[in-house]
This record gives structure tokens, sequence and C-alpha cells, in this order.
């Protein structure tokens, strides 16, 4: 079939419409929120939303509490996979359940906690049923991140520590995992992203409360819950675009941090 | 006789079912330089590798034969660190680790246990001026490695071999990725380090082990065609395969 | 002696790397164990035909037909994919073969960035803008299928764009630069040539956005209005298997909580059959390479 030379005018047309209406979104999307979060808000009235600070303060819990139980997990096992296993069944299973808890929807996550941590295991609504259920949401994210991290590093430094007498151990810890330490920094970052924007998974399991948490035992709101019931319950889209803004400000931090960290991986591994 | 310093008898290795190389015997006298040649896939490197037992890494290798260094078998009567520890090497392209050029050397005597600071500044600045590099980088030990040139990160892998005071240096086409100046201060250490260590060098240029060996093993398609002293092997080859490769037919 | 030590720490460390490789193995099986465990009793008691075929939710008189919910989620996921997709593909193209080098890579940050955004502003988003919008066209307030869909269709665009690109950069040079010396336009090459060879790959964009879209809860909570009947209108409310749970899991006991893991179980099959058809896609993948 042959394509005139109007239908290819038309079909170039449409490729940068796609992509000026992808552009739009994006400045529409944080446009939208930021002016009318940051610029036209009324601060008296964002500042006395006494959700703001205790939420912000469980949100930082969680992320903290969830990345430190994950991290040597999942970098445990990236590099289980990348250096010891052999490829076979079993990793292959290993690689299946990974990217299958990728996959599942972040509600499933919410009614497994919700059963498992905060039921049967009796940890009731709290930051710590929150946190474990979000460490499993985030494992095959710092799997696979750190897994490409681990790729990266050339099997020629492996060789050259191996060569000098070091064991496989050493060589892991004291040359490998150095090398690729900014990819592991970035799966830990995107992670944080991951778990600040969690709302359903979350929301079963820490509960609701508007305060701050007294200990991680205790139940309290994330940021994002707090947007959630801001705007559900239509309590005051003022404070709603305020606290979206905060959450925005976060990702976008998040964005920049990961984009450095990615950079100083290419001159570590070309030099200069 | 001067006893061998490595000797290998009836060398066959294998990756999964292909095999590399049949029943190589060849033996290293020690404060020599030998240089492996022949055209690329004929199992030069390979055979290097086992020297060390690097090919051991590689999934699916099988090495039968024996091979000895100092009377010890390396398979049998000590394990690869120990091994490794006796045996540098100095690889292809110059692979120095992501830290600063201090590190890089102090990184095999840390391996084996030395802490003292004093004890390994001594070995940095000993390794780096074999090396022949101690002037260029004595300013600047804290800078990053991959900041030196090509054939400086070179000499920086030599002294980082250097450092865990080997007896043999294995180095696998070191000048193939250097340019013409840099590859001639490799060679000139070479022939330096032939004083106090047996080097046993890959190379694929025939004018390279013609100035720095003392020995030329021909390698062809995973045989050892022939091996003896460099000058009788340019000169007056035995086998008409190694005077077809000499002279420039294959290869 | 201390060679000797060096082994066994080599042992005691590689079993603990192990450990942490099976977590993720036994993660996905308590989970699948936990929903199903509860989920399936519930099935039993109410009836797998009325739970999947009856069109009346209501807990408190002992219905749970999960009907609407099931369509609720077919409509907005194909609404989304209606949206999304187009406009993700052609996206891709233009990143991957018409955009100079530096608004490439400002494209790739903008998709990085459109990926990060948490789903609950994006919710919050559609509820400030579009829910108005529709109601100012269509009436009825707004909260609808329609709405749902654009929101949807937004949120999935990262992980079309993303795949898709790759699959598009990753088809050989040789093909590209043979159509066009063939005099081949860049159209004609992109139409005919690199989108055909990066089928399998595009295709799997297309499956992981589904599972994004179907599995997507508090953006579609916030604007979907959440009736659970089944639409007759683009503006009409509707719930979702995800919002059914989300809405009702905090207060529900008993047959009710039961009957919520059960809408766990449906939504898990979806799951179930999208990760086999993206096992599909990834091994055609494989094999073309």
């Amino acid at each position: 079939m042959r394509i005139t030379k109007k239908g290819e005018e038309n079909l170039r047309l449409y490729i940068y419409i796609s992509a000026l209406i992808t552009l739009g979104i994006v400045l529409w999307i944080l446009g939208h929120i930021l002016i009318n979060g940051i610029i036209k808000v009324d601060w008296k009235v964002a500042l006395e939303d006494k959700a703001i600070l205790p939420s912000l303060i469980n949100t930082f819990y969680i992320v903290l509490l969830s990345v430190l139980i994950t991290a040597p997990i999942g970098i445990g096992a990236a590099i289980y996979l990348n250096e010891y296993a052999k490829e076979g069944k079993f990793v292959s299973l290993i690689r299946y359940s990974t990217q299958s808890l990728a996959g599942i929807p972040s509600i499933i996550f919410g009614l497994f906690g919700m059963i498992f941590f905060v039921t049967n295991l009796k940890l009731k609504w709290s930051i710590l049923s929150g946190a474990l259920t979000l460490s499993i949401m985030i494992l095959p994210i710092i799997i696979r991140t750190t897994e490409e991290a681990l790729k990266t590093v050339p099997i020629t430094l492996k060789e050259g520590s191996l060569a000098l007498g070091a064991s496989k151990i050493e060589t892991i810890y004291k040359v490998i995992l150095p090398t690729a330490l900014p990819g592991i920094m970035v799966s830990i970052i995107l992670s944080v992203g991951r778990v600040i924007g969690e709302t359903a998974a979350v929301y079963l399991t820490a509960g609701m409360v508007p305060r701050l948490a007294s200990s991680i035992f205790d139940s309290g709101r994330t940021l994002s819950v707090h947007l959630y019931i801001l705007a559900k319950e239509g309590i005051s889209f003022e404070l709603a675009y305020f606290t979206a803004s905060i959450l925005i400000i976060f990702i976008l931090i998040i964005n920049i941090i990961s984009n450095c960290l990615g950079k100083i991986v290419n001159k570590k591994l070309k030099g200069n | 006789m001067m006893m061998a310093k490595i000797d290998v008898t009836n060398l066959n290795l294998c990756y999964d079912k292909v095999k590399v190389l049949y029943s190589i015997n060849m033996m290293f006298t020690a404060n020599s330089v030998t240089a492996l040649i022949g055209p690329s896939g004929c199992g030069k490197t390979s055979f290097l590798r086992t020297l060390n037992r690097l090919n051991d890494t590689v999934p699916g290798v099988k090495v039968d034969g024996t091979i000895k260094l100092d009377g010890l078998n390396i398979y049998k009567d000590m394990d690869e660190i120990k091994l490794r520890k006796k045996v540098g090497m100095v690889f292809q392209k110059p692979n120095p680790f992501p830290m600063n050029i201090y590190d890089n050397v102090a990184y095999g005597p840390k391996i084996h246990g030395i802490t003292n600071k004093k004890i390994l500044n001594e070995i940095v600045e000993r390794s780096l001026k074999q090396a022949f590099l101690w002037d260029e980088v004595k300013d600047r030990l804290s800078k990053s490695a991959l900041s030196l040139s090509g054939g400086q990160q070179q000499r920086l892998c030599i002294a980082r071999a250097l450092a865990v005071e080997p007896e043999v240096i294995l180095m696998d086409e070191p000048t193939s990725a250097l340019d013409p100046i840099a590859t001639s201060k490799i060679e000139e250490l070479i022939l330096k380090l032939k004083e106090s260590y047996t080097v046993i060098i890959v190379t694929h240029s025939m004018q390279q082990a013609a100035r720095i060996s003392d020995f030329t093993g021909f390698f062809l398609l995973g045989n050892l065609v022939e091996y003896k002293e460099t000058k009788k092997l340019f000169k007056s080859p035995d086998d008409d395969r190694t005077k077809g490769y000499i002279n420039g037919i294959f290869g | 002696m201390k060679l000797n030590r060096k082994k066994i720490y080599e042992k005691i460390n590689e079993r603990l790397l192990l450990i942490c490789g099976l977590i993720s193995i036994i993660a996905v099986l308590s989970i699948t164990i936990f929903i199903f465990s509860k989920g399936i009793p519930a099935i039993k008691e109410i009836g797998l035909k009325e739970f999947i075929f009856g069109e009346e939710w209501q807990p408190t008189g002992g219905r749970f037909g999960l009907y609407p919910m099931i369509v609720g989620s077919l409509y907005v996921t194909l609404g989304a994919v209606m949206i999304g997709v187009p406009i993700g593909i052609l996206t891709a193209v233009f990143i991957s073969e018409l955009a100079p080098k530096r608004v490439a890579s400002f494209y790739r940050r903008l998709v990085e960035l459109l990926a990060g955004i948490p789903s609950v502003v994006y919710g919050f988003f559609g509820l400030a803008t579009i829910v108005p919008a529709i109601d100012l066209i269509f009436g009825g307030g707004g909260n609808s299928l329609l709405a749902a869909s654009i929101i949807l269709g937004i949120m999935i665009l990262p992980t079309v764009i993303s795949i898709s690109e790759t699959s598009i950069k990753s088809v050989p040079m040789e093909l590209r630069e043979g159509s066009l010396a063939l005099g081949a336009s860049d159209i004609y090459t992109i139409f005919k040539v690199l989108i055909p060879a990066a089928r399998s790959g595009i295709l799997a964009s297309i499956v992981l956005a589904i599972g994004r879209a179907i599995g997507e809860t508090m953006a579609v909570i916030l604007v979907a209005g959440n009736t659970p009947l089944i639409p007759k209108a683009l503006a009409e409310r509707i719930r979702t298997l995800t919002a059914n749970i989300a809405l009702e899991m905090g207060y529900a006991y008993g047959l009710h909580q039961n009957a919520l893991f059960a809408t766990g179980v449906i939504l898990f099959v979806f799951i179930i059959v999208l990760n086999i058809l993206l096992m599909k896609f990834n091994k055609k993948v494989g094999e073309n390479k």
C-alpha cells in the first residue's frame, strides 16, 4: 500500500500535534497546580491547615522506614541475580516474580497489607503497617534499577580486581558496588518518589487520622492521603492545591536528583 | 638445567563444547619475557587466562592437564587467591578502578591484609616508580585514575599489579589500545621488569615480540605450533605454518 | 586459616543474597494466596454467576453483583487506551525520529516527570479542571466515564511513550537507511518500516498501559462519580473495580468485606491475563533481536 504525498504531510502533522499535546499536558498540569497552589494561594489559609505538617512528617517516617527495609533486600537480590545466579529456572522465577510484583495494582497491595500486617500481625492501622506494605511495592523498583546499574559496571573492572587476588565478595563490595553507587542511589530516589505519591495502599494500612503519629505503631495520614481527603470530601480546594503543590515540588526535586546522578554515572565510567 | 617457573603439561581447554586449546606443553623460565603470538582466535589469550585461573569465572569452562608454578599444581595445591597474588595480570584495555590513583595501587595490598598506612605509602611509591609513573603523578595521587591518559592508565595498571609483589606478570596485548609513544614506554618498562619478574605477554604485533621477548610461542587454531628462542623462531622457523605467519601469508 | 575464613564469608554472603532474591517470590505468592483465600469463599457464597453477571451491588441488602464495575473498569480502560495510545505512540515517534537531540532529551525528562506525578494529584487535577468542563458541555455534574478516561489517558502516556520510544529506537539502523536509500521519505519509513519492526515493543507498551489503567484507583475515584450502575453515555457516572474496593473497605465487615476481596480476585485475574500477554510480547521482542 502506498501513502500519498498528502497523506504523508497529514501524518507528519499528527506527529507534531501529538508531541505538542504531550508538552501541553505537562505544562498544563504543572502550571495549573503550582499557580493555584503557590502563587495564588492565600498563605494565611494554607498555613492554618493543622494537618499538613503532621502529614508531611508521617510521610517522611513512612519513606524512611520503607526504604530502610527494602533497600538492603532489593540491592541484595540484584547482586544475587547479577553476580551469583546462574541462568536457569530458579533465576527466571525470581525475575518473573519481580516483574509480576511491579504489575500488581496498588489497591491489591493495600488489601494484602490490611489483611496481613494490619489484621493478622496485629500491627493495626499504623505507620509500620503502611511502611511494610509499601516496602513490598518498591521492591521491584529497587531490584530492577540496581540490576541495571550493576550491569553497567564493565567486566574488565571485575576481572582486574580478581586478577589481583581479590575474592568475589571483595570484588563486589569494593569495586562493583562503589562503581554502581550513583545508579543504586537512583533506585532509592525513584522508590522514595513512589512512596511519597502512593495513596491507595497507604490509606488502607496506615489510616487517615489527621495527626502526627506518636510512634511507628501509631496511625497517621500521609500527605497524599491528606490531598485525597481534601479533594474527595470537598473540604477545601485551596488547601488541596497547596498540598498538591508540595507533592509536585517533591517530585520535581526527585527528578532533578536522579538526572544528576545519571550524569555522575556517565562521568565515572568514562572519565572526566 | 634451571627449574621452570611455570610448567604446563598436556593442557586442554573447552568452553562448553567448543575446544579452544589442544594439549599444550610449555615451559617458562624465570626472569625472561615470553611472547605468545598468533592470529586472533588462536587461543593465546585463553591460554594466558588459564595461567591465573581467570577462565574459572567463565561459565561452562573445562580445563584439563596440569599447570605447575614452582612445582606446585595451581589447580590442586593452592587456591585461586594465592595463585593470583603470585601471578599478576595486565589487560588489553587499561582498566583502572574508578578511584583515585593512590587507592588503585593500594587496592591489592589492602586486600591482602596490609593496613599500616606507612607501609602502604611505601608500596604505592615503590610500585609507581617501578612502573615509571611516579614522577608524572606524585603530586596528584588523590586525583581520579580516569583523569590520566591511556598510556598512563596502563602503566598505573602495571603498578597496581606490581604492588601485590607477584612473581609472574601476564600481559594480554597491553599496548593494543595505545599510541606508538605510549607503546614504546610500556615496552621499555617490560624489558626492565624482566630483571625481577617472569613476564608472559600476548601480542599480535610480531615486531613487538621480536623487540622485547626472549622466547616466542606461535599459536594456531588452539595448537602450540612452535616455541623457541625468539631470534631462532623469526630467523629459521621449523614449521611451514610459522614461516607463513611471520612472512605475512595469513593472520 | 585466613583464607578459610574468607571462603566462609563468601558462602554466608551468597546465602544471604539468595534469601534477598527469594523475597520477591515469597511476596508474590503470599499476596496471591491471601487475596484468593479471602475472596474465593465469598464468590462461592454469592455464586460465581451472580457475582460476575449480577447487575445490582447493594451490600446492605446482601446483593453483590459486580457486573457494573467490571464493565466500568473495561470502559474506562478502553477510553484511556483510545486517548493515550495514539498520542503516546506518535509522541514516541517524534522523540525517536523527528526531534533534534536536545528537544528529544528535554521530552524524555518531561515524560519522566509525567510518570512521577502521584496519581492522587492527577485525580485532583481532573476534579479541578476536566470535571467542571464536562459539566459545562454535557451537564450532569461532570464526574463521568469521560472524565476518568481522559485522566487515565494522560496517566498512561509515560508508559506508552517511553517503552514505544525504546523499541522504535532499537530498530537496526540498516533497516532505516535501507528504506531511505530506496528513496522512501522519512514519514514513509516511520510508518511502513519502523513501526512494524517495533511492533512487539509497542504492543507491550500498550499492555503495560492497560495494566496501569485498570489498576489505577485514587485518580479514578476522584473523577468517575462512583455510582455502581452500567453507564449508558460518556457523561454518565461509573464505578471501577478498584474504586469499589477503596470506597467501601474502610467500613466493610463480614461477607461484604470478603466480597471486596473477591473484587480484588477479579482484578487480579485481569492482571494475570495481561501478564501472560506481556510475556508473549516480550518473548517476541527477544526473538527479533
